[in-house]
């Protein structure tokens, strides 16, 4: 073995040393910050925790892009959903007058809101656009009271970390970080082009999130939990998209 | 050893055995990666496209606007109208997130060749053209030879023609960093932090169709690429850029 080859071997174990080590407190250092995905364990986890840590270093301020009145698109799109359920249906009869947002985990004050009361909050509203996964998107304006306003109402605890969400579909629930859920643009919608939120755009109740894709969207929103953990829902992924085989985090 | 020189003068060819190296260990192995990753984009992509085969221009676009165009192909989302009385099992699960991983894996391994690149004079040296093979002359040559599918000759086992470093020059400093700017325009996350990056390609369905254009371009490259390693000797191309020995040997035909 010549010196130089030596030498290179030398400087190689050592900068293969140096980059684990580097991973490691990396690692340790985007946990503490909130920086990796609920679901980043798996064959994939490498891609969605880059991606969740970079954009959540990007991004955690920024104000989804908002469009004019002549932007927002003819026809949003009602995409197919499996039918309703007995429970939605009868909610539905009764014009959904008994239809309530409950909120509780990690809160001082849990609560439950009928929609008349959550359209009594300060209402907001704005034409962001909504894009699915699969490649389509609309415009649209969309009206309701921000996220963060009743999580002011209910108190928070400080150790709070995620918001997670419940359709009446028992199949479809989604969570978001703090970041996402106090961001100004996090409403619960009950309206959409000055109109009530109709049923096939999630109706009467959805949570609007313009920063991801619209699966986080959830609609028919029922109930919310505060937590600091997301172990112990479902298979302890974050959501049920990554239980799906989709990503936990949909900013891209 | 010695696999960290590069040599790239013709004159070497002369005297060449099999003892210097054709491409350094750095660019073997940044291309090999690159290869890997751009087959997982290229697979995971045209899954993704399958679920929604309609392109648009502009902002928006869904089933319920005119589409741009519309490749002739069933879907895997019963929601997309294409004429087909099926519909393909839905594959954009995994599908999105070996896209994502493979494009970071490809974005820093290019990153880590450009900056290598730049230092060993690698760019300069074996892919930036001669100004003496710029001129009109050489060019159209060079071009002529490649319609006749002439066969190239001794020396360009150690260095790249004109055309050759042109392409690959098109490929990494057009091609590439377009897929990734159309790729990350249509992040809306992303672009809520740079608004600029969507709106000067025209909207975020202006970025999709884009980068569909720019895959399809990078796929014809990689053809064209393939069809041109064949030409030149497979078995002494594919060698020297998995060992880095580019002996003089004849191929075998």
């Amino acid at each position: 073995m010549s010196d130089l080859s030596r030498r290179k071997l030398i400087w190689t174990g050592l900068a293969a040393a140096a980059g684990v080590t580097g991973l490691g407190v990396a690692a340790r250092i985007a946990q503490k910050y909130g920086l990796v995905p609920p679901d980043h364990g798996g064959i994939y986890g490498l891609g969605e925790t880059l991606t969740y840590a970079s954009q959540r270093l990007l991004t955690r301020h920024s104000l989804a892009r908002e469009f004019s009145r002549s932007q927002i698109s003819k026809r949003p799109v009602p995409n197919e959903m499996p039918p309703l359920n007995e429970a939605f249906k009868h909610l539905q009869a009764g014009g959904f007058a008994d239809w309530r947002l409950s909120v509780d985990g990690m809160v001082a004050r849990p609560g439950t809101f009928s929609l008349a009361q959550l359209k009594s909050y300060p209402s907001r509203s704005q034409i962001t656009q909504l894009a699915c996964e699969e490649g389509w998107s609309y415009i649209a304006e969309w009206t309701g009271v921000a996220l963060s306003h009743i999580l002011e109402l209910v108190g928070i605890q400080p150790q709070a970390r995620y918001v997670v969400y419940f359709s009446i579909d028992p199949d479809w629930w989604e969570s978001i970080d703090m970041a996402d859920a106090l961001h100004p643009q996090t409403f619960i919608a009950y309206g959409l082009n000055g109109d009530e939120l109709p049923v096939g755009n999630g109706g009467p109740l959805r949570l609007r999130l313009p920063r991801q894709l619209g699966y986080k969207s959830v609609k028919f929103i029922t109930h919310m939990t505060v937590t600091d953990s997301l172990k112990g829902f479902g298979k302890g992924l974050g959501s049920a998209a990554p239980e799906a085989g989709y990503a936990w985090y949909a900013g891209i | 050893m010695g696999d960290s020189v590069c040599i790239s003068r013709a004159t070497s060819a002369t005297s060449a055995t099999t003892v210097a190296s054709r491409h350094s260990a750095f660019v073997r192995v940044t291309h090999w990666i690159t290869t890997l990753c751009f087959i997982a984009l290229l697979v995971s992509g045209i899954e993704v496209v399958i679920s929604h085969p309609r392109f648009y221009w502009g902002e928006t676009g869904s089933v319920l606007t005119q589409p741009l165009f519309k490749l002739p192909i069933p879907s895997s989302r019963a929601l997309v109208p294409t004429g087909y009385g099926y519909v393909l099992p839905d594959q954009n699960g995994w599908s999105r997130a070996l896209h994502f991983q493979a494009a970071w894996v490809l974005v820093l391994t290019g990153l880590l060749y450009l900056i290598s690149g730049f230092f060993t004079g690698h760019l300069r040296k074996n892919l930036l053209p001669g100004k003496a093979d710029l001129s009109w002359r050489v060019l159209s040559t060079a071009i002529a030879d490649h319609l006749r599918f002439k066969r190239p000759s001794e020396a360009e086992a150690w260095s790249y023609n004109v055309l050759q470093r042109l392409a690959y020059l098109f490929v990494i400093f057009v091609l590439f960093p377009l897929v990734i700017w159309t790729g990350l325009a249509m992040s809306l996350a992303f672009v809520s932090a740079f608004p600029a990056t969507v709106t000067l390609l025209g909207g975020q369905q202006s970025a999709r169709t884009i980068h569909f254009f720019v895959s399809l371009s990078l796929v014809l490259f990689l053809l064209v690429h393939i069809v041109m390693v064949w030409f030149a000797g497979f078995r002494s191309r594919m060698r020297a850029m998995i060992t880095g020995r580019a002996g003089t040997d004849k191929e075998p035909t």
